[in-house]
Order: structure tokens, then C-alpha cells, then sequence
């Protein structure tokens, strides 16, 4: 394919940094149970930050976001799809 | 230029077992799917026989309660997991390339490892009815029932084989949907794909994401059923594998019906003499029944105690998704409408499919209205409802795909009389089978039970029914029949014995090996059509006087001297080669899978099982997919 | 015949590269569906723990160290990757070796962590919960296994020169599978150990 050629490729101090980075999230997940005064926001705060991480991953390890657009969509079909089956079938089951 | 009878550049198929064993070439997988399929049909529809009799009269001594619960349970798992599915795949294995212009799909050894995974789980399956007695909860499976009774193996086999069928599917599915989105031909752009291609890559996406769904619900019953987990029982909610089943069951009916659909898509505009009214609606309709089957799945839970706003929300959007189906049934009879209707046998079959599915999508609105399913729910009014979709749409269409495409697998076209026949006792046992149905389920009658007391009014109409049944199976005994005669009696047909509009018309029957001679370039939907015909200042088609029914490529030849073309030629064409890694590693899968039915026992062959399937894996990674040919 | 402007989309025949990255990614599509189903699973049963114990039984900083180490398993892949994009054989043989290493590592981890809670009274069959638990690190830990598997089998291919791009088995297919598996991890290493709900 065409596209190919204008793909950009992180080099490897840019993957380092990355690393870096997800480790420093990491920690700080790690951190936010053991602060009660974080307690109120703990769940979408260690939401928000897992997501970051994720997105991180595939976005610059994964490379989807310099790649044809037609693997984002099968990929992100699953990992959106699949979040509000479940919110309804635990909804239903009173889980919340 | 390439003749019909595929002469010139054509390689002929090789012959033997061994070359069918190894075989990796779409068209040979396709036709190994339907022959199953057929055979599977006929198992299952024995299956219903039994059930039938057993339910002519009032407490039918037939069967035991044990043995209707078997025949009932792998009645429903043969003719959908194993009739419906594969026949969709036949169809979808042998025509995707040749729709989009490719000589096969993008993995064929992975295409074969499917089928052969098919077949295997298969024979797994109905072994079972020797090794102890067959799954008997039903093909649903709800839990606590399904998780009991470890002392029978039954539900092991169930859950093992739906699994192992499933993994079939999700491979095969990936696979089809890889090649539509990466291999089509040079102008071949999505909205110039036959709508048959279509509905394949939306069945796809529906299988690639339901079916894990239920995987894991599977493992789950098989781990309550074997290592003492409490995920349906115990501590645990057998309201989960509900949900983890028809969040795949749903989809999965959407999965039956719209290959058919897609293939009266074909038949429609073919023996209407007209172009499919509404291409783009059809397509997005189909997109649009895809996503929202997804969403539908709880309105076969109404009565689970899932609270009114579940069951409201779910209600509408239930409602909902008649609307796309409705726009389908408009546009295929928009085609028809002011077009030169042919009354052949394929389009019967259609149009018996169009008017059939559409009951059925009656009696289906009448179910998604909850407190009137209330009523409903479990009553043979449900059974006739999907007898009416599946099998008066799905059938049908499918079996009007065989009429159809029968000529292109095999040269010849299917007899005129025995197939008028097969339809004419085909509509009217189905008629006579599952209309009645409607008014028993409205009478009360309990599906799912193998006897009913006298004195409740049933017997009239299950009689009825109970004939009807048989007059089915006599109306497949000519159908059987037509396709094993007319091999070598049926009228002989060229490459376009419809005068059809795509691909599949432009090349020899049966094709070559590599399908074409000259992968074509694409420039309308229905390309094959327009190099047929012109329209005239009037707007009348014209037959084109250089193309004489046979073929795409009518460029005068670079090459010269007979040359086809300056395409590729025979032998800069790098076909992949046969592999027995596939039946392999599929070999070393049902391994497994029996290893896992008998486990504590089972786990010698659960190892044994594995390191065959991680053979056959290495090997085929490591094997080329077209072997030099100096080493052949 | 005169052709019209067509958006002549042709695939090169001996370029499989993005036929193999569009099943992979259908799969992977198809894998968090997976996941998914086991992950809802455990949030249903995260608090019906029966008799016996419940999250209280994790231990947050191990459970760290083994996440830092798949997560650190992700850099040294897409180094191995963009080695072999390279064409440096020995960087690629190195980087693939300590992926297959830093995930072998995880494995024993979780090995460690479920004998220890084994121990402590967690078993398959405890509750909902503790099956509900092992049923998706099982899985995932089962997904590890082949992944290393995988990336063993390539690094002992690199060291006779077989490992070349059209091979099935190829670097950038199995990293793309690779960080998947620690993408799952990433959510369930929040869902599960972190979010005490």
C-alpha cells in the first residue's frame, strides 16, 4: 500500500521516554489506595489513569496511531463495544 | 481470451483424497463445508422426526423423557451450529474471492484448519449420542441445570464442542474479513462489492465478537462442571450465563439469516432483469441490523426478572431493528417491481424466502412487545416465530443459493422437474408443519417438553404438524437426489447460464483453479454486467457483440499469439500449495477437546492433544505458503 | 474499453504485511471481547467471597513489581521490533530475549502469588470470587506463556538467520500480540488489585 511509506517510526529514546513515563503512572496508580483522602475520587481517577496507560500502549507501542485507519476501527470496535454490553448486564444483576 | 470450458490457461484441480485432505483452495473448502452441512441437515432433520412423532399424540410414548431431551437439545445445536453456519460458510468460503476479484481468501491454510476443526468437533458432537448420551439441556444450556449431573459427561461434550465450533468460526471469520478489507481487485472499491460479500463481512464482524462472549461462558460452565468453581451455582448467579449466552445467541441468529439474505440479494436483481433497487440501503441495512443485534440480546430474558426498565429499554430497541430488516424486504421487492421477472427455480426460493421470513418477522414484532411475550415465552408460538426465520427465510435462501449457484460448482444446472417438486412439497410441509405451531403456542402448549396429557386440545394440530414434518423430509429426499443426478445428467451450463451480473458468471464452470486468468479491473457494481451491456440512447441494454457470455477480461491481448493478457501468466502465479498441517493441528485440537470431556482421566490426552496441535502449528508457521516448484 | 477514474486500489500479491496486521488486529478486537466477558465477571463476584478471603489477601506491592515487569516487558519488544526494522540481528536477538525473559519472570510471579494464596485459603472452587479471580489471571498468564513461547521460538530462529519478514511467525505480529497482553494486564491490574470496590 502507498500509505505505507509515510509511516513514522518513534526512535528508540522516544520508546525510553515513553517507559519512563508509563512507569511514573504506574506509581502513582500504585500510590492513590493507600491516600483515604483520595477515596472519593479513587475510582475514576485509577480509571482515567489505566486508560491513559492503555491508550499509551497502543497508540505509540502498538503504532496504531500512525497506521491505516482500518485496524483502529476493528480494534477499537472490541474494546469500546464490549464496555456497555457489560454496564447492562451488570446493571441488571444489581453488581453496582 | 479464455474459452468456458477452461481451456488455455486453466489448471485443472488435482484428484484424489489426499489432494482434497490437503486441499487449501477456497472453492474445495467451501464444497466440503456444504457437502457436511447437507449431511448434518439430514441427521438433524431425522432428529425432528423423532421429535414429531413422539408429539403426534397426546402422552407420546416414542420417546423417554431422557431421549427427547437429547433429541430435542442436538436438534437445535446440529441445525444451527452445524447445518445453518457451515452451509452460510460454503457459500461465504466459495464466493468471497470471486466476488472481490482474488484468487483466495488471505489464509488458506487457516481456512482449512477451520473446516477441518469443523468437522471434527462434528463427529465429537454426535459421538457423544455413543459414548454415554448427547447434551440434553437444551441448546441454550441455562445454568444451574447445565452445571449439574457431572456423573454424564453430556453437557462436557457440549461445552467442549460448542467451544471447538466456535473457534472454527472466529478463525474463519477473521480470515474473510482480512481478505474483503485487503485483497479486493483494482476498482473494487466497498460500495462495489455484491451485497452476498457484504453480508459476509458483517456476519463476520458478528461472529469475531459474540462468539468470545460465549467462550467464556462455556469454559465457565465447564469449570462448574469439573473444578468445583462457583460461577452459575453456589454463590454464584446462573442469571450470568444467560447473559453470556444470548449476548452471543442473539447475534448468532443475525449470523444465519443474512448470508441468505445476501444471496437473495443476488437472485433478486438476476431474474428480475434489473439492478438491486437501493444497493447502498441494502448494505447499510445489513450494517445496521449487524450493530444493532448486539444490543438486543435480552429480549429472550423478559421473563428472567430483569426489571421494567431493562426489559422496556431492550422492548424498544427490539422494535427497533424490524426497521432495517423492513427496508431489506422493500428493496428486494423494488427490484422486482417493473423488472422481467424469470419464475426459475432460484428465484422461488427467494421469493418463498421473502414471503416466509416476513411472517416470521411478524410473529418476531409480536414477541419484542414484553407483556405480550409474557404469554409467549416458552410457548410453541416462540418455535414457530424462528422455524418461520430460520427456516422458512434461512432454508429457503439457502437453498436457493444451491439452484443458483449449483451450475457454477459443477457445469451443469439441477433438473427442472425434481427441483418444482422439492419446492412445491417444501412450501407446503413447511406450511403445514409450523403454521399450526402459532396456534398451539397460543393454546398454551410448553415447548421443551417431551409429552402432553390428553383433553388440552392439542392433538388436532400437532398431527397436522407431524405430517407436515415428513412431507419436509420427502421434499429433501428429491432435493438430495437432484444434486447427486444432476452431476452427470443435469443440462450442461456455460459460465453464465443465468446471464448473471457478477464475477462469479465471468469465469468458467466449474473455475480454475486460480479463479482468473487475469485479476479484472473494476469500474461499477455489477461490473460484469456493464461489460455485457450498453444502454442505448433510450436507456435499453445492449448487448456488447465481442463478449461473448464468457469472459472479463475482452482487452485486446498485449501478449499476443492466444496470450491472455498482460496479466500474470500460469507460471508467474504463486497459488498456495496443499498442507496436511491444517487437518493436523486440527486433529490434535479434538484431541484435546476429548481429553477435556474425560478430564480427571482426560489430561493424558489433553497433553498428547496439545503437543500434536503445537506440530502442526510450528510446522505450518515454518512451511512456505507456495513451495518452490523445483522441490515438488 | 476506456477505463473512468476508478480508485485503482491494488494490493500487492507478495506484500502480506497488511493482510497479517488486519487479522491481528481483528483478533486482538476480538480478544478484548474475551477478556472483557472475564473481567465483568469478576466485578460481579469481587465481594462474594463465601468463607473465605476476599482482596484483603492481595499483596499490592508485589503485585506492583510483577506489573512494572510485564509493562517493562513492552519497551524491550518494540526495541526488538525496530531492531529487525533495522536490520540489526544482534539487537533484535537481545531484545527478544529479554522480552521472553522479563516474561517469564511475570509468569513465575504469578506462580509465587497463586501458591501463596492457595495457602491462605484461596482456592478454585472457594467462592465465586476466587474463580471468578483465576479464571481471567489464569487466562492471562496462559496468554503469557504462549506469547514467550512465541518469542523463544523467534529468537532461536534469528540465531540461524531464518527470521525473515514473510515469515508467519514475525517480529512485529507477535510485539503487536505482545502488548496486548499487557494492556489486559494493565486493566486488570487496576480493576482487580487497585480499584477495592
Amino acid at each position: 500500500m502507498a500509505q505505507a511509506v509515510h509511516r513514522s517510526h518513534p526512535t528508540p529514546a522516544v520508546y525510553w521516554a515513553i517507559a519512563l513515563f508509563l512507569a511514573v503512572v504506574t506509581a502513582i496508580e500504585v500510590a492513590v489506595p493507600y491516600f483515604s483522602v483520595l477515596d472519593p475520587v479513587r475510582v475514576p481517577l485509577l480509571i482515567v489513569l489505566a486508560i491513559v496507560k492503555f491508550g499509551t500502549v497502543v497508540a505509540y507501542f502498538m503504532h496504531l496511531r500512525y497506521d491505516k485507519k482500518l485496524y483502529r476501527t476493528l480494534f477499537l470496535f472490541g474494546v469500546i463495544g464490549v464496555i456497555p454490553l457489560f454496564v447492562v448486564v451488570l446493571a441488571t444483576m444489581h453488581a453496582f | 481470451m479464455v474459452l468456458d470450458t477452461g481451456n488455455g490457461l486453466a489448471t485443472t484441480a488435482p484428484k484424489g483424497i489426499w489432494s482434497w485432505i490437503t486441499t487449501v483452495d477456497h472453492k474445495r473448502i467451501g464444497i466440503m463445508y456444504g457437502v457436511t452441512a447437507l449431511v448434518a441437515f439430514f441427521i438433524a432433520g431425522l432428529e425432528a422426526l423423532l421429535i414429531r412423532l413422539q408429539l403426534s399424540t397426546a402422552n407420546g410414548t416414542v420417546l423417554s423423557a431422557d431421549a427427547y431431551n437429547q433429541l430435542f437439545t442436538m436438534h437445535g445445536l446440529t441445525m444451527l451450529l452445524v447445518v445453518v453456519m457451515p452451509v452460510g460458510a460454503a457459500f461465504m468460503n466459495y464466493f468471497i474471492p470471486i466476488h472481490i476479484g482474488a484468487r483466495d481468501v488471505a489464509f488458506p491454510r487457516a481456512n482449512a484448519f477451520s473446516y477441518w476443526l469443523f468437522l471434527f468437533s462434528t463427529i465429537m458432537l454426535l459421538s457423544s449420542f455413543l459414548l454415554g448420551g448427547a447434551p440434553d439441556g437444551g441448546w441454550f444450556g441455562y445454568a444451574p441445570l447445565s452445571t449439574q449431573l457431572e456423573e454424564f459427561v453430556r453437557m462436557d461434550f457440549y461445552a467442549i464442542g460448542a467451544q471447538l465450533l466456535g473457534i472454527a468460526s472466529i478463525m474463519a471469520s477473521a480470515n474473510f474479513i482480512a481478505t474483503v478489507f485487503t485483497m479486493r481487485a483494482p476498482g473494487m472499491s466497498l460500495m462495489r462489492v455484491p451485497v452476498f460479500t457484504w453480508m459476509a463481512v458483517v456476519v463476520s464482524f458478528l461472529l469475531i465478537f459474540s462468539l468470545p462472549i460465549f467462550g467464556v461462558g462455556l469454559f465457565q460452565m465447564f469449570f462448574d462442571r469439573n473444578f468445583g468453581t462457583q460461577f452459575f451455582s453456589g454463590g454464584g448467579d446462573p442469571l450470568l450465563w444467560q447473559h453470556l449466552f444470548w449476548l452471543f445467541g442473539h447475534p448468532e441468529v443475525y449470523v444465519l439469516i443474512l448470508p441468505a439474505m445476501g444471496i437473495v440479494s443476488e437472485v433478486f436483481p438476476t431474474f428480475s432483469r434489473k439492478p438491486l433497487f437501493g444497493y447502498p440501503f441494502v448494505v447499510f441495512s445489513g450494517i445496521a441490523i449487524g450493530f444493532m443485534g448486539f444490543g438486543v440480546w435480552a429480549h429472550h430474558m423478559y421473563t428472567a426478572g430483569l426489571g421494567p426498565v431493562a426489559e422496556a429499554g431492550f422492548g424498544i430497541a427490539t422494535m427497533m431493528i424490524a426497521v432495517p430488516t423492513g427496508v431489506k424486504i422493500f428493496n428486494w421487492i423494488g427490484t422486482m417491481w417493473g423488472g422481467k421477472v424469470r419464475f426459475e427455480l432460484p428465484m422461488m426460493f427467494a421469493i418463498g424466502f421473502v414471503s416466509l421470513f416476513v411472517i416470521g418477522g411478524l410473529s418476531g414484532v409480536l414477541h419484542s412487545v414484553v407483556p405480550s411475550d409474557y404469554q409467549q415465552h416458552d410457548s410453541y408460538f416462540v418455535v414457530a416465530h424462528f422455524h418461520y426465520v430460520l427456516f422458512g427465510g434461512g432454508v429457503f435462501g439457502y437453498v436457493s443459493g444451491a439452484y443458483y449457484w449449483y451450475p457454477k460448482w459443477t457445469g451443469r444446472k439441477l433438473d427442472e422437474k425434481l427441483g418444482r417438486s422439492h419446492f412445491w412439497l417444501m412450501l407446503l410441509g413447511f406450511n403445514l408443519t409450523f403454521a399450526p405451531m402459532h396456534i398451539l403456542g397460543l393454546n398454551g402448549m410448553p415447548r421443551r417438553t417431551y409429552r402432553y396429557d390428553e383433553g388440552l386440545g392439542w392433538e388436532f394440530w400437532n398431527q397436522v404438524a407431524t405430517v407436515g414434518s415428513f412431507l419436509i423430509g420427502i421434499s429433501f429426499l428429491f432435493f438430495a437426489w437432484n444434486l447427486i443426478k444432476s452431476r452427470k445428467h443435469g443440462q450442461i451450463a456455460g459460465s453464465d447460464p443465468w446471464d448473471g451480473r457478477t464475477l462469479e458468471w465471468s469465469i468458467p464452470s466449474p473455475p480454475p483453479v486460480h479463479n482468473f486468468d487475469e485479476i479484472p479491473v473494476i469500474e461499477h457494481v455489477d461490473d460484469f454486467w456493464h461489460r455485457k451491456y450498453a444502454t442505448d440512447e433510450e436507456g435499453r441494454s445492449v448487448r456488447m457483440p465481442d463478449v461473448p457470455g464468457g469472459t472479463v477480461s475482452a482487452e485486446p491481448t498485449a501478449g499476443g499469439e492466444g496470450e491472455p493478457g498482460s496479466g500474470e501468466h500460469a507460471e508467474d502465479m504463486h497459488m498456495p500449495s496443499p498442507s496436511y498441517y491444517p487437518i493436523v493441528a486440527s486433529f490434535g485440537v479434538i484431541v484435546t477437546g476429548y481429553g477435556l470431556v474425560y478430564v480427571p482421566g482426560g489430561w493424558v490426552a489433553v497433553g498428547v492433544g496439545l503437543l500434536i496441535t503445537l506440530w502442526g502449528f510450528f510446522g505450518w508457521s515454518l512451511e512456505p505458503v507456495t513451495r518452490d516448484k523445483h522441490h515438488d | 474499453m476506456t477505463s473512468q477514474a476508478a480508485p485503482v486500489e491494488t494490493y500487492d500479491p507478495h506484500d502480506v504485511r497488511p493482510i497479517r496486521k488486519a487479522a491481528m488486529w481483528v483478533f486482538l478486537g476480538s480478544e478484548a471481547m474475551f477478556f472483557g466477558s472475564m473481567i465483568a465477571t469478576f466485578l460481579l463476584y469481587r465481594n462474594t467471597t463465601g468463607d473465605g478471603p476476599g482482596s484483603e489477601i492481595f499483596s499490592i506491592p508485589f503485585t506492583s513489581a510483577s506489573s512494572f515487569v510485564l509493562l517493562m516487558s513492552s519497551l524491550t519488544m518494540v526495541l526488538a521490533h525496530h531492531a529487525f526494522e533495522n536490520r540489526d540481528a544482534r539487537g533484535t536477538r537481545i531484545w527478544l530475549a529479554a522480552t521472553a525473559l522479563l516474561g517469564i519472570t511475570f509468569l513465575a510471579g504469578q506462580i509465587f502469588e497463586f501458591t501463596e494464596f492457595a495457602h491462605e485459603g484461596l482456592a478454585l472452587s472457594t467462592s465465586s470470587f476466587s474463580g471468578a479471580f483465576y479464571m481471567l489471571t489464569g487466562f492471562h498468564g496462559a496468554h503469557v506463556a504462549l506469547g514467550v513461547l512465541m518469542l523463544l521460538a523467534m529468537f532461536f530462529l534469528s540465531l540461524d538467520g531464518r527470521l525473515y519478514e514473510k515469515r508467519g511467525l514475525n517480529v512485529e505480529l507477535v510485539g503487536l500480540y505482545w502488548h496486548f497482553v499487557d494492556i489486559v494486564w494493565i486493566v486488570i491490574f487496576t480493576v482487580v488489585y487497585l480499584l477495592q470496590v
